[in-house]
């Protein structure tokens, strides 16, 4: 009886399924044939200098603060109150290690007194691998020529992580205990990930002025969500029965808080912390817009004079700091786990007691000698030019040259050879489809595309979606960009496409084999930090201005998360399953179509949902190589006064086009039978 | 244990080799040397644009201020209209060369009075339409706006939608191109770059590979030197013919480039503040130092020092009355 209920049930899933997909093939259809006579029609279209009442009011706003910034109480007593303290709290930090202070030519710590110190901190806080690693990447630094830069970076970086841990860690706990606070801070907590960071750089500079404290501010707005978040996450994951037994012993809820959760989510809030680290660490090129000072200075400077090979030495400094950064705080987490296992286990083996105290003896003489090291070396540092100034950083770097003339000679090479060929690329994409497509939403009168979409979220995601799908669609068409935001949703869908089917490509190979994951991981570590900038001269080069660039430039970024979820998702299917339908004679192509694939689902979905955010998070920078629509709105927002209203809308429209397409591919997961997660945007996934 | 006592040897060991180095090697010797022959100049906080005939100007300030007068100067590196913000919150102390922005003057200069004029560069700038060399030789009557349209289908790129492609650069510039197209009846669609690292590379692709490329550019600017792009004329400029930026029909303003600095520091008598408002120079000497910065790959200093170094006269009138 019961199977024949689940057969039932099967079928009935089965066939919903394929009434679905007729009903998406047919709304497509519909929208083919109505596009042929109605295109062009009620497209909403605004040119680029023109503006609606709404950007012209959001205008003067902007004027009428500036002139009442000196005068009014909020900002003499507030706003100006903090832009002092997080300036005076970066300006200290540079003055220990990147800028000449106290009345002295250089910082008070010098290149030997940090390295030691990162050596130190690395074993403190992980192993001997992880303080020999920072060692080499902070000597990296000085090869590079780029030491006082990367210092700059450092410092601009920890006082921005410092302020996320102060404020972040307490909200986190408040929120892992509070279902309430949750639901309050969650939707606060999306905006601030999918607001495109370029939209609020301008209102800020508007409050906090240009310099080090609003980038300051605008990193801390990206990178804290995550800390909040995951810290929520491990605090509300304390298993019942632990909080049970505690509170059996009469603890009280500030007790039990101590004493069992935050111990127990100790090794979650420090993963967070390093995602937290990593989002910071992204946004230097684009703080170094509103003056934070450091490699993203060195990176946006050179492009202005198209020297690709200073731009990509600078941006070797980021990614080596990432790396560093990275490894040395997931050890850390790592070291924290065990360190609690540890202690719960003490009481119980015996047997290995001796052998642990005297590892523990020999890590704690190890310690006590590393730090007598540092305190050395942070003198000669202090004293000592040799130690003070790094070698040959006048001339570039011992490496740094090299690396320069390396990659201009590369960068010129490409461009005169390969260049016809990418010109006939772009032009097929172009013409064969990113022109048919954007024709076909944003020449389609508004009523038409938000109709399908609507039949398309019906289709997709069920009528749970709908109340959001509608509510997005009349904020966009209330920004007053509609065509520019449905161009830019052509192009953020192709990229998409595109991602996903690298990540299904290079997802499988990787999953399939651990040879080439350990070879392909790192690269796409380092794909995904290395500034966007650095790579977008080349392009321009090979592709020309154009939104195929753009859309290039997107799936950089986006294809190493897709591809990695997508690595771990055909990972995780159980060996037995490959290995059975091996051994009954499926060849590799069947195992991967027929079982690895349908059964790495979720994984398929979280990658698209993922690849869709980080694509819309590079549409500002395409709007730098040619994408146009709501990224070069955005970006002429925040630099030409009389467009600041405009590209406010434009950014919102972004934000938008982010919450529509992440619940429509949401809904679609939680509908194709794969467990639901809740929001997904919890900034990189590593 | 045995390898406990091994780390305790080898630090022990590195601990008094390091103190031995310690021994040799120049000490760091604290405060700066200012030439006393000055008034006391302290900081100067100068706003960086980012093109490069803007970064010649800071780099010779910044050496002549920081060498000759002993003060410290801070180099903002901000876009132009951002910089104007800076005036009132004392971030910035000065735009070494300002491009029109009659609407910033009338909000920083009138109504907040926190910005005053000081005087012009020497700069003449020139803003309009240009194409790469190599098509104005091989159709000289290009230059002619009238036979644009002619040439119209050669411009046609995948992103221009049918229509010749004509293309502009960093969004912060302010441009009449779209109203320009519009009503001297081209058919051109104006697509937007994006930034200006975008547009030099196209022209630059332009005219290795003999590609049809126009857009908007400007001089001075350092990559004339390397590509002598011609410039279009359009209907001559006269005063007032760009006041309805709808209805614009006409070529862009010449630029008389001036200086503008914050009212704080203009007071201050500072001697860099004399020397801001002595600075003026001749396109010829500002290209040539952009030059060697954007080509010569020269630090800033290393490019200033040389200018400095070969025109002592021109700089000796700026520095009179400090």
């Amino acid at each position: 009886m019961a199977s024949v209920t689940a057969t039932a049930t099967a079928i009935r899933r089965g066939t919903g399924r394929v009434r679905r997909s007729w009903l998406i093939v047919g709304t497509l259809v519909a929208w083919v044939l109505l596009w042929i006579p109605l295109r062009g029609h009620d497209t909403l279209p605004l040119p680029v200098a023109q503006l609606r009442p709404l950007h012209q009011r959001l205008n003067d706003l902007n004027v009428y603060i500036g002139n009442h910034r000196a005068s009014s109480p909020f900002f003499t007593g507030f706003v100006n109150v903090i832009r002092s303290g997080i300036a005076d709290l970066t300006t200290f930090l540079q003055s220990l290690i990147s800028q000449p202070s106290y009345d002295r030519p250089v910082p008070v710590v010098g290149w030997l007194g940090v390295v030691a110190l990162a050596v130190l901190v690395g074993y403190v806080l992980a192993n001997l691998r992880m303080a020999v690693l920072a060692g080499v990447g902070f000597a990296c630094f000085g090869l590079l020529g780029v030491w006082q830069e990367s210092m700059d970076t450092l410092a601009a970086t920890l006082a921005a992580v410092l302020i996320c841990l102060l404020i972040g860690l307490p909200l986190g706990v408040w929120m892992g205990l509070s279902r309430a606070v949750e639901r309050t801070l969650t939707p606060v907590l999306d905006f601030m990930q999918a607001m495109p960071t370029f939209v609020y750089l301008a209102p800020l500079t508007l409050f906090f002025l240009i310099g080090p404290a609003s980038a300051v501010i605008a990193t801390f707005v990206y990178a804290v969500p995550p800390v909040i978040r995951i810290t929520a996450h491990g605090i509300r994951g304390v298993p019942e029965s632990a909080l049970e037994s505690s509170r059996s012993l009469g603890a009280t809820g500030w007790q039990s808080l101590r004493t069992v959760r935050l111990p127990m989510a100790r090794r979650t809030i420090v993963l967070g912390i390093n995602q937290t680290t990593m989002c910071a660490l992204s946004m230097v090129t684009i703080a170094a817009l509103i003056g934070a000072p450091g490699l993203g200075q060195v990176v946006v400077h050179a492009l202005e004079t198209l020297d690709v090979g200073t731009a990509f030495n600078a941006g070797l400094g980021i990614v080596i700091m990432a790396i560093v950064l990275d490894r040395v705080t997931t050890a850390a987490s790592v070291r924290v786990e065990q360190g609690y296992r540890r202690g719960v286990g003490a009481a119980g083996l015996g047997g290995s007691l001796g052998g642990r105290l005297s590892r523990r003896a020999g890590r704690r003489l190890l310690l006590a000698g590393l730090g007598v090291l540092a305190v050395v070396a942070v003198y000669l540092s202090y004293t000592f030019v040799w130690a003070a100034v790094f070698p040959a950083s006048d001339s570039g770097g011992l490496l740094g040259s090299g690396v320069v003339r390396g990659i201009n000679a590369v960068d010129h090479w490409v461009q005169l050879h390969l260049n016809s060929v990418t010109d006939g690329i772009k032009n097929v994409a172009s013409y064969g489809l990113i022109n048919p497509l954007q024709s076909l939403i944003a020449d389609s009168p508004w009523y038409l595309t938000c109709a399908v979409v609507v039949a398309i979220c019906l289709a997709v995601a069920g009528p749970r979606t709908l109340p959001v799908t509608a509510i997005c669609l009349a904020l966009l068409i209330g920004s007053g960009v509609w065509q520019d935001a449905m161009v830019t949703l052509s192009a953020t869908l192709l990229a998409t496409v595109m991602v996903m089917v690298l990540g299904v490509v290079f997802g499988v190979w990787m999953g399939r084999s651990d040879r080439v994951d350990r070879v392909l991981r790192p690269v796409l570590d380092a794909a995904q930090v290395m500034p966007a900038f650095v790579y977008l001269v080349p392009f321009l080069g090979l592709f020309g201005t154009s939104r195929f660039t753009a859309i290039v430039a997107a799936v950089v970024f986006a294809a190493p998360v897709a591809v990695k979820l997508i690595a771990d998702g055909v990972r995780g299917v159980p060996a037995e399953v490959v290995e059975s339908a091996a051994s009954s004679g499926s060849t590799a192509w069947q195992t991967i179509v027929k079982v690895q694939l349908p059964m790495a689902r979720r994984a398929l979905t979280l990658a698209a949902n993922q690849g869709l955010i980080y694509v819309l998070s590079m549409v500002v920078v395409g709007g730098l190589v040619g994408g146009g629509a709501l990224g070069y709105l955005v970006v002429a927002g925040f630099s030409q006064i009389s467009l600041f209203g405009k590209g406010l809308a434009a950014g919102v429209a972004i934000v938008m086009l982010g919450i529509l397409l992440d619940r429509i591919t949401q809904g679609a997961a939680r509908r194709g039978g794969a467990r639901s997660g809740r929001s997904y945007w919890m900034g990189r996934t590593y | 244990m045995l390898r406990g006592t091994r780390w305790v040897r080898t630090v022990a060991l590195l601990a008094v080799g390091a103190l031995a180095l310690s021994g040799c090697g120049s000490k760091i010797k604290s405060g700066t040397s200012a030439s006393a022959s000055h008034k006391p100049c302290g900081t100067v906080n100068l706003a960086d644009n980012p093109w490069v005939g803007y970064e010649a100007d800071v780099a010779v300030i910044s050496y002549l201020a920081t060498n000759k007068l002993g003060c410290t100067v801070k180099k903002q590196n901000i876009n132009e209209q951002v910089s104007w913000q800076g005036f009132a919150s004392g971030t910035v102390d000065v735009i070494l060369e300002n491009w029109g922005h009659d609407d910033l003057k009338k909000q920083y200069i009138d109504q907040q009075k926190v910005a005053v004029e000081d005087g012009e560069t020497g700069n003449q700038g020139v803003i309009g339409w240009y194409i790469p060399p190599w098509l104005a030789q091989a159709h000289p009557d290009i230059l002619d706006w009238h036979n644009l349209n002619k040439y119209a289908d050669e411009f046609k790129t995948s992103e221009s939608g049918g229509k010749g492609q004509f293309l502009d650069g960093d969004p912060s510039y302010v441009t009449n191109d779209d109203a320009l197209v519009k009503n001297l009846h081209l058919n051109f669609k104006v697509v937007y770059a994006g930034s200006e690292d975008a547009l030099i590379q196209a022209f630059r692709t332009a005219e290795e590979q003999k590609k049809w490329v126009i857009g908007y550019f400007y001089e001075p600017q350092w990559f004339l030197n390397e590509v002598k792009l011609v410039h279009i004329k359009l209907p001559a400029y006269t005063p007032g013919c760009d006041a309805d930026a709808q209805k614009v029909a006409c070529d862009y303003q010449p630029f008389d480039l001036d200086k503008i600095v914050s009212k704080k520091f203009a007071d201050s008598g500072s001697p860099a503040a004399t020397l801001v408002k002595n600075f003026r120079w001749t396109n010829t000497d500002q290209n040539d130092v952009a030059r060697d910065i954007a080509e010569n790959k020269m630090s800033d200093d290393a490019a200033a020092k040389k200018w400095v170094d070969a025109h002592p006269d021109v700089w000796q009138s700026w520095l009179k009355g400090t």
